[in-house]
């Protein structure tokens, strides 16, 4: 088994590679998450994190649209008590709330059979039934990322869909490309996932993400 | 990368100067019999020995003790062994001595038959290294060779010759595939059963097919395909030389089951091993007609340079069906220019359809159908073409031949124009596929209703595939066109 890297931890390693993340600020108080709030501009989303907190929303460790400083505040005070001794060294995360008509994931995985693979897929809270990704052996170029975002049944997805326009096919190719470059640069990471990978006016941004590194 | 195994070692496996079958059975059931009989009577022309522990005479070829016993002059390449595995190590010694340098291996009892089989085809792998000797099989059917005429097999079919090269980890798809070769016209270069794959596995006889100028395209039944990445960039090499169409069994929970009982093969993750096909630019099949189709196409018509697909048909239903298909594909129903509306307006009245499909909604005469084949492969706009339609007539000939009227005259003489003009329209559709450099497909369903009627028949003596179901003429049509893509964004050829 290995361990998990904590959500800020995971999107500032990806963050060193290039890949567009949510701009948010850590914190381990209260006070802080509410200035933090203060500062970011409400509506944020609060969430607790920790090199042994995984399955966030599951666990309710995720609040969602929260309107001001006090909220922020409180929201905070509640998921520090939440935390369980297993989840190690908690913090909190504070961010602003990204809002896109597109989810999509992407990541990265050691394969048994094929080592390093790359995939990227329709996201979102029917992800799992809908199972639409597509997938690369590591190291892959601009080309074959291009090729992997053909590959989606739903394609169509990236094109201009409810007022936002079509996705930056670039940007998104880059993303996949920076992911394949880290897990050949990086034999001690196990996984990598990006989920969501919101597509916020066009442009793909991770907001979360979940770096498994081996022990 | 260069293939593992030279490919001058596997001359003497598809073009033996000569054959020695190992273990002849006189009683016609069995396998040592089959593999005698099917080599001398598919038409091998090399001299062909036999040995056993009986002695005599079968089929006509007098039976030697051992390989020791050929005679001094005797060139022999292949061996084909029957014989049980115990007596196995002996014979590829005396064999070795006689100057063999391949064997194919149908003896059981090696890797699949538990911890001793293993370990004795573990030590026939490195006897017949030792030796010098291309081991295929063992546990395997056979190989097929149609430039060398034969067809070393303990099972049917021996297929026509064509490109298509054959390999499997199953030897019943060889059989499958060359009975579709049978069927439908499209030859076979080399077919062989990988058997257990002890020495020569798919990626061995894959890389053989890159380099052997009578197999067009490669064919491939895979259920497991050992270390991953070696393979992918194995069969990635052999891709950039020529196409490689894969079936793989088990892929998913319920056939991997079954395909660990019966090969072995580890389960993976289907939509990894699909990537990899797509970055190696293997065209990778759905079922097993959709494999030989694809096979069968590459073999014999050209890569399209672009998506856009005009159907030619001479009746509605079908167009509007095929339309269908090619806009659920990766093609693209071609917006018809206006300047082939305009030419074939002067061919036909005006109830034509005068769009994509070209429905020639029957105004046709004689020439009308060759005509507009011309006219839509030539235009630089139309990048292939399917053609629906042929046969009809010469399925109403049959009617009349087969009818208590026939010897009249009059219906003689529009039964033969009728079979004439079918002939004529898929001479045609080659020729003008040949002339154009654009693939022109052919699909009716009395290709397989009815293979004698006159359109299907002719199609299939021009060499090319006429297809069960316009469905199929497209799917195929689009494995071509993803290649055509690959390799030109590849820079390949």
């Amino acid at each position: 088994m290995g361990r998990t890297l904590a959500e800020h931890e995971s999107l500032a390693l990806l963050r060193e590679r290039g890949v567009p993340v949510v701009e948010e600020a850590v914190v381990d108080t209260p006070d802080a998450a509410a200035a933090a709030a203060r500062s970011l501009g409400t509506p944020v989303v609060v969430k607790l994190t920790g090199p042994g907190v995984a399955h966030k929303t599951e666990r309710g460790l995720v609040r969602l649209g929260v309107r001001s400083a006090a909220e922020a505040e409180s929201a905070a005070t509640e998921l520090l008590a939440a935390a369980r001794p297993d989840d190690g060294a908690v913090r909190l995360v504070v961010a602003p709330m990204v809002r896109g008509a597109r989810e999509l994931i992407a990541g990265a995985h050691d394969d048994p059979q094929f080592g390093p693979c790359v995939m990227v897929g329709i996201g979102g809270v029917l992800a799992e039934a809908v199972a639409d990704v597509a997938v690369r052996l590591a190291p892959l170029d601009e080309r074959d990322a291009h090729e992997m975002l053909d590959d989606l049944r739903a394609a169509a997805i990236l094109g201009p869909v409810r007022g936002e326009p079509a996705v930056d096919r670039d940007r998104l190719a880059a993303i996949l490309v920076a992911l394949s470059n880290l897990v050949v640069e990086r034999p001690d990471l196990v996984s990598i996932d990006i989920n969501p990978l919101v597509v916020v006016d066009g442009a793909p941004l991770a907001v979360d993400a979940l770096v498994e590194l081996r022990s | 990368m260069s293939p593992r195994i030279p490919p001058e070692r596997f001359r003497a496996l598809f073009d033996p100067r000569g054959v020695l079958v190992a273990g002849v059975s006189a009683h016609p059931g069995k396998f040592g019999f089959v593999a005698l009989h099917n080599i001398i009577t598919q038409g091998y022309r090399g001299p062909v020995y036999g040995t056993n522990l009986e002695g005599g005479e079968v089929l006509g070829v007098p039976m030697l003790r051992s390989p020791d016993d050929l005679p001094p002059d005797a060139i022999v390449d292949l061996v084909f062994v029957c014989t049980p595995a115990a007596a196995n190590p002996d014979l590829l010694r005396a064999c070795a001595r006689r100057g063999i340098t391949a064997a194919f291996l149908t003896s059981a009892g090696y890797g699949e038959a538990g911890e001793r089989g293993r370990a004795a085809e573990a030590e026939l792998v490195a006897l017949a290294d030792e030796l010098g000797i291309l081991l295929a099989g063992p546990n395997g059917q056979g190989v097929v060779s149609t430039p060398a005429r034969l067809c070393a097999q303990i099972v049917a079919p021996y297929p026509p010759a064509g490109g298509v090269g054959i390999v499997s980890q199953s030897g019943n798809f060889v059989s499958s595939f060359q009975n579709m070769a049978r069927a439908s016209g499209v030859g076979v270069s080399r077919a062989v059963s990988a058997g257990n794959a002890a020495a020569v596995a798919v990626p061995d006889f894959l890389e053989y097919f890159a380099a052997d100028p009578e197999t067009r395209v490669a064919l491939a039944y895979v259920e497991g395909v050992g270390e991953g990445r070696t393979f992918f960039e194995r069969v990635r090499d052999v891709a950039a030389a020529q196409p490689v169409v894969l079936l793989k069994g088990g892929t998913t929970a319920g056939g991997q089951r079954a395909a660990a009982s019966h090969t072995g093969a580890l389960a993976s993750d289907d939509r990894v091993f699909d990537g990899m096909c797509r970055q190696a630019g293997v065209t990778r099949a759905a079922t097993v007609e959709d494999a030989f189709e694809a096979a069968a196409t590459f073999a014999t018509q050209p890569l399209p340079l672009g998506p856009r697909v005009a159907v030619v048909t001479t009746a509605g239903g079908w167009g509007v069906v095929t339309a269908d298909a090619i806009t659920r594909s990766e093609l693209e129903l071609l917006v018809l220019p206006d300047d082939l509306r305009a030419a074939i307006d002067e061919r036909l009245p005006p109830r034509w359809s005068r769009n994509n499909p070209i429905d020639l909604a029957g105004g046709e005469t004689r020439d009308t159908v060759p005509e507009v084949l011309e006219l839509a492969a030539r235009h630089p706009e139309v990048d292939a073409v399917v053609y629906l339609g042929i046969g009809i007539q010469s399925n109403e000939a049959r009617l009349m031949r087969e009818g208590q009227f026939w010897g009249d005259p009059g219906l003689e003489r529009i039964v033969a124009y009728h079979e004439r003009q079918d002939a004529r329209f898929a001479t045609a559709a080659a020729e003008v596929s040949a002339a154009t450099g654009k693939p022109v497909l052919t699909a009716t369903e009395l290709a397989v209703a009815d293979p004698a009627n006159a359109g299907p028949r002719t199609v299939q003596a021009t060499g090319r595939l006429c297809y069960p179901s316009s469905y199929r003429a497209v799917r195929a049509l689009e494995h071509l066109w993803r290649r055509a893509r690959f390799c030109e964004s590849r820079g390949l050829v």
